[in-house]
């Protein structure tokens, strides 16, 4: 497929950690590599970039061969058309906003003032008007960000590279800046990938996701895939969260007409609200007690992992419930029976969409 | 709570910096300030004035061209034998600069290891030739300018240059446009500290170079040979090595105290 990527990658870097990761990411595609900290994510950056060598594997991008180490072949990094938003942006610290942008339009061979002059008029698509002439140092991290971003998609790269892009923002920039990140991600047609640890990134901006642990990828498959039937506990854990989007108003939810009560009164408009399956509890009789959200349902699934149940409900809302073994054979749970949910309204979190 | 004054420490502090505070002064007293200008335009100051100039910034050129790639490798490649090249790179900040000047001597001289077929081969004799000064110079020099680049070369995060060749620029740019500007700081320091330290070399410089005036005869030397003919010159001159030597310091006050 033209555009597309194909990697597989092996590198070990000593006897305790060897990353082994194969994808593909076909064109006008996100890919999200979630995964905990220190599952070897940053290496597949990096060794896609050309920033470390890879011990075996291949990776080919829109037909060009970038590795090949059977052949010994390895295209180094300044001639790969990979465009990179690294961890903390890594906006070189001594040149303007303009001149960070400007930077691999020179690199590619663009006179310095033509550069700069293509640089300062892509600045206002990225939402850095009169920004062109500031610092690194005088950014705010959203900015810093936006900058990243616009240094990296200005050569016009094959292949996107984003490296915990919102992980160094605040909880209401990283919900605008995802957006821009959305919108940018559509606009470009070649193959994407994000890394993250970060699962609601991943399920609001991936296409596709790889769960990623110990160097190694565990499971594979669209955010519905992983969030309705992960395969490991890491997964279950992280990526089995509940998401809900909905309006906020007063202290309530409303999420398809069902409303849920949260602790933060100040929330307004759209919100995402997330709800961890292990603080959802459920019940045969209507609990009588300080959860402020009770409802009736019916019982869609019941799966078993190991020490822990995951049980899926029905209408009006459906989230997943994580329970113990003990739990469920105590109150005879199976599919089609009918049940009573609770959620603390604490234990809802709402941040803005 | 405030703690007492430690008296006995406070006097054993105010001994030490009257230690550094009283030959200054008494070089201050003892200047013949009414000759100064006569003394400093004399045929002797000035050939000593320009050939410490001559070597002393010959000597933080060679240091730059060859020290720096020698730092850079030190700092980034690993290779067998780098502990020992660390420490040949310390060896003339240690070693009285007398007998390096001798052991340049014994190699670079005219029946030297490598300074006969120098000789033969091209006609250049280096002992007792204003070359001889700028290398001695150099040989006690350069260990400044290896050490502080490659401490802030060590200390640059390596990322920069990672993202750099990532937005498609070769080697020769990513050095001209990332790694040099971000070291640049040091480098400045790094080459001041290597100039200050060529201009007051004095042992390896007499004992390899000679002291040959409008040759060899630096600063330093001149001072040395005043003091046995005329003291008024040897003062001046002195005042002159101080001037320099509180130019630098202040220079790079910011380096060693911080911001302040």
């Amino acid at each position: 497929m033209s555009g597309a990527l194909q990697a597989r990658i092996d590198v070990g870097f000593d006897a305790d950690f060897r990353l082994d990761v194969e994808f593909d990411v076909p064109p006008g595609t996100t890919v999200a590599l979630l995964g905990p900290n220190g599952a070897g994510k940053s290496t597949v950056v990096a060794a896609l970039a050309g920033l470390v060598p890879i011990d075996r594997g291949r990776v080919v991008l829109d037909g060009v061969v970038l590795v090949d180490t059977e052949q010994g072949l390895a295209l180094p990094a300044e001639e790969r058309q990979v465009g990179v938003v690294f961890q903390d942006y890594v906006l070189f610290p001594h040149l303007s906003v303009v001149e960070n942008v400007a930077f691999g339009l020179v690199a590619r061979g663009a006179g310095r003032a033509a550069a700069r002059r293509s640089a300062r008029n892509a600045l206002p698509e990225f939402g850095l008007d009169g920004l062109g002439d500031r610092k690194p140092a005088e950014l705010s991290g959203g900015e810093a960000q936006r900058v990243a971003l616009a240094r990296a998609l200005v050569t016009q790269p094959a292949l996107l590279l984003l490296d915990e892009p919102l992980a160094a923002l605040d909880v209401t920039t990283r919900a605008d800046l995802r957006h821009l990140l959305s919108d940018h991600l559509a606009d470009f047609s070649g193959p994407r990938i994000l890394i993250t640890h970060d699962p609601t990134e991943a399920f609001l901006l991936a296409d596709e996701i790889y769960v990623i642990e110990n160097g190694a990828v565990t499971q594979h498959g669209s955010a519905e895939d992983i969030r309705l039937r992960p395969q490991t506990p890491y997964a279950a854990d992280l990526a089995g969260a509940n998401l809900l989007v909905g309006e906020a108003s007063d202290g309530l939810v409303t999420v398809a007409s069902h409303r849920l009560a949260i602790a933060d009164t100040a929330a307004s408009g759209r919100v995402l609200a997330t709800v961890h399956p292990r603080a959802i509890s459920l019940h045969r009789r209507q609990p009588e007690g300080s959860p402020r959200n009770t409802w009736r349902t019916a019982i869609r699934r019941v799966e078993h992992y190991g020490d822990r149940v995951r049980i899926q409900v029905g209408d009006p809302l459906r989230l997943t419930a994580e329970v113990t073994p003990r739990a469920v054979d105590a109150l005879g749970l199976s599919v089609g029976d009918s049940v009573w949910v609770s959620i603390k309204a604490t234990e809802i979190s709402a941040s803005p969409e | 709570m405030r703690s007492r004054t430690p008296w006995p420490l406070v006097a054993l502090a105010v001994a030490a910096v009257l230690l550094f505070a009283l030959p200054l002064f008494g070089l201050l007293v003892r200047t013949p300030w009414s000759g100064l200008g006569e003394i400093l335009g004399s045929e002797v100051a000035r050939d000593a004035l320009w050939l410490s100039l001559v070597t002393s910034l010959g000597a933080t050129i060679v240091a730059l061209i060859l020290g720096l790639p020698l730092a850079w490798l030190l700092a980034r490649i690993e290779f067998p034998g780098r502990a020992l090249v660390r420490g040949l790179v310390l060896l003339p900040l240690v070693l009285p600069p007398v007998v390096g000047g001798a052991a340049l001597l014994f190699t670079f001289g005219r029946r030297g290891l490598i300074g006969g077929p120098i000789d033969e081969l091209t006609g250049l004799v280096l002992p007792f030739s204003t070359w001889g000064a700028v290398l001695a110079a150099t040989f006690v020099a350069m260990p400044f300018l290896v050490i502080t680049m490659e401490g802030a070369l060590r200390n640059l995060d390596t990322r920069y240059e990672g993202a750099a060749s990532t937005l498609g620029a070769g080697r020769w740019m990513v050095l001209r446009r990332v790694t040099l500007p971000l070291v640049a700081p040091s480098l400045a320091a790094g080459l001041v500290l290597t100039w200050a330290r060529a201009l007051g070399e004095f042992g390896a410089t007499i004992t390899f170079a000679g002291n040959l005036q409008g040759r060899t005869q630096t600063l330093p030397l001149a001072v040395f040979v005043a003091l046995e003919s005329d003291r008024d010159v040897a003062v001046a001159l002195s005042l002159v090595m101080v001037a320099i030597s509180l130019t630098v310091l202040v220079a790079l006050r910011h380096r060693w105290w911080g911001a302040s």
